[in-house]
């Protein structure tokens, strides 16, 4: 190579690179097969919206379905909780964002952008941390409490002590009629 | 480095020197592992290296033939270890020989590790031999992590839900790491299988990387208790029969130890909660992984931020990897640094004091006892271990290895006649 530096480059040398460069993108070709086979399958894609009947759930009740594997929490709020989530001061809030599927990403975490209907917190059953399953009533905030590694989270789901950094998130969903849901 | 190699083998049957002209591998393995010169002085924290090769030996047979009954899907898994324990001939020993093996493994490379470090094995020139093993320390966790999701119980489970979610720290790309590895959008049967593809690959390339632990060993030669290099002949014993029968008498002790476990607590080292089938909507109490784990959970838990907490906890591991230039002591054995001797065992005393915080709640006293302690653990390794070799004054050396040897036996006079 020391040789060849010394003169112009002739057409052997861009046919080593030209051959060397297909070589390189031949490989990667390969190799992404492989890896993305890991992904998520179509049948596994094709789980992605249930729908539920919310006229079962008391006041005060939290329900937990499946939803893609994960559980999806629902509270039915009483106006108490309601005001308590709504009055809450944005400052006092660890993650300031919404964490709300269903909006653009960049709202803040009041919780009028949580939820579509206060009277109804869905959120993803899914600690922030390190993916344990919170504990619903527990906790120094009302909402819930991740036995693991001491998350507390309040009755909008939101972080407020702990070490999981985001607020629970919000799927998308829609209300269909009065008395379901439909989430995904 | 002459002294280095074995005698050479000569063949002796007309049907071995045929062999040996065309394939001359009892060429190559004689030198290695029967007239092999190590050094006369290795006690028996030195038969550790037979012991886990031993380990993986049965990690791998009983392996394969629970794989012949094991069945992994998330509604089969959990029933078909049953169905090894209670229907397959034998099927309670080989499990819970494999089961208790990766702790036994676990327990063996942990004293492995530490005679290295309390007689300086990781210093010039066997710099790669220690990077190799931190290598194969870490394909061993990820190995025995994987393994362990296998029985598809809650702890397993709930044990995967939380490792994996470690790589949702990472920033921008986290999410889609996790995904990739559970192939879905939580912990569930896709997992389950690549688990145990990987479970039943892993240990393969440990036997790969082992290869190239064994072959950096023999071309420095072992490390011996006074850290000395070898000079001369008469400070080397060839391996067989001499270490042959150390390691195997060391080996049947340990199997006995081994055999105290599988035989009368077979599920001591193992949480009852793993014999309830996994369910993605209850986590347990206390999600607690396997004994060999708990000081790096208990680092992971001591930092009250996520990706702060993951990047401690790796770094605790990656510490080890720059471990032979943090040391700038000249002196290798602690048996001759006076001030290293007691801090090795301070920080042997940190890390079993890390894994009893691992096991308890992250809660009061024991989170600021993780944070103290995991302090006192990056302390050790970057700042004490380089300050310690500036300052510290050694204990004289002895002039070679069979003047420590015998000089103990006569009482100073060293005489040294092989």
């Amino acid at each position: 190579m020391a040789i060849s530096e010394q003169h112009e480059p002739h057409r052997r040398d861009f046919l080593y690179i030209a051959t060397g460069a297909f070589a390189a993108v031949g490989g990667v070709a390969a190799v992404w097969p492989l890896i993305h086979q890991m992904n998520p399958d179509a049948s596994v894609q094709a789980l992605a919206s249930i729908e539920i009947d919310l006229s079962a759930i008391e006041l005060g009740q939290t329900v937990t379905v499946k939803w893609q594997g994960r559980p999806v929490f629902i509270r039915h709020r009483t106006p108490a909780e309601i005001k308590t989530a709504q009055d809450t001061p944005l400052g006092d809030l660890k993650d300031q964002v919404s964490r709300n599927d269903g909006l653009g990403g960049a709202e803040d975490a009041s919780d009028a952008n949580r939820v579509v209907r206060p009277e109804w917190l869905i959120v993803v059953g899914v600690c922030t941390h390190l993916g344990c399953i919170p504990v619903k009533d527990q906790g120094d905030f009302n909402g819930w409490f991740c036995p693991c590694h001491g998350s507390h989270y309040d009755l909008s789901g939101r972080i407020r002590q702990g070490p999981a950094p985001e607020n629970l998130l919000v799927p998308k969903y829609e209300f269909i009629g009065d008395d379901a849901v439909q989430i995904g | 480095m002459s002294e280095l190699h074995g005698e050479p083998y000569q063949p002796q049957s007309g049907f071995m020197k045929w062999m040996e002209s065309r394939l001359p591998i009892m060429g190559l393995l004689y030198p290695t592992a029967v007239t092999f010169p190590t050094p006369r002085n290795l006690n028996y924290w030195w038969t550790f290296g037979g012991i886990l090769m031993f380990c993986l030996t049965v990690q791998i047979m009983t392996g394969i033939v629970l794989a012949m009954h094991y069945v992994p899907h998330v509604d089969m898994a959990f029933e078909s270890v049953e169905h090894i324990m209670r229907d397959v001939n034998f099927g309670w020993l080989l499990r819970y020989v494999h089961a208790n093996g990766g702790s036994m493994f676990f327990i063996a490379v942990y004293i492995h590790m530490f005679r290295g470090l309390y007689y300086g094995s990781y210093k010039a020139p066997r710099e790669i031999l220690w990077i190799l093993g931190v290598v194969l320390f870490i394909l061993m966790m990820a190995t025995a992590f994987m393994g362990y999701v296998l029985p598809w119980g809650q702890m397993s489970f709930w044990g995967a839900t939380v490792i994996t979610s470690l790589f949702s720290a990472i920033p921008y790309v986290g999410d889609m790491i996790t995904q990739l590895l559970w192939g879905g959008f939580a912990v569930d049967n896709p997992t389950l299988n690549r688990f145990f593809s990987l479970h039943y690959l892993l240990p393969f390339m440990i036997v790969g990387v082992v290869v190239l632990h064994i072959w950096a060993l023999h071309v420095t030669g072992n490390n011996n208790p006074t850290g000395l290099n070898v000079k001369s002949k008469q400070d080397t014993l060839p391996f067989h029969p001499f270490y042959t029968a150390k390691d195997g008498f060391a080996l049947v002790v340990f199997i006995l130890f081994f055999a105290m476990f599988v035989f009368f607590a077979p599920n001591i080292l193992g949480d009852p909660i793993n014999y309830e089938k996994a369910n993605s909507l209850v986590t347990p109490e206390h999600i607690v992984p396997e004994w060999y784990f708990l000081p790096f959970y208990a680092i992971l838990r001591a930092i009250p931020d996520k990706l702060g907490g993951v990047i401690v906890m790796f770094g605790a591991i990656m510490v080890l990897f720059i471990l032979p230039w943090l040391d700038t002591s000249k002196v290798r054995s602690a048996s001759f640094r006076p001030l290293y001797r007691q801090f090795f065992w301070v920080l042997v005393i940190v890390c079993i004091g890390l894994g009893y915080l691992g096991a308890k709640p992250p809660e009061g006293a024991y989170v600021v006892w993780s944070r103290i302690l995991t302090a006192y653990y990056f302390f050790h390794f970057l700042v004490i271990l380089p300050v310690l070799g500036l300052v510290e004054r050694p204990r004289t050396l002895p002039q070679s290895i069979t003047q420590s040897v015998l000089g103990k036996d006569d009482g100073g006079q060293a005489e040294s006649k092989g």
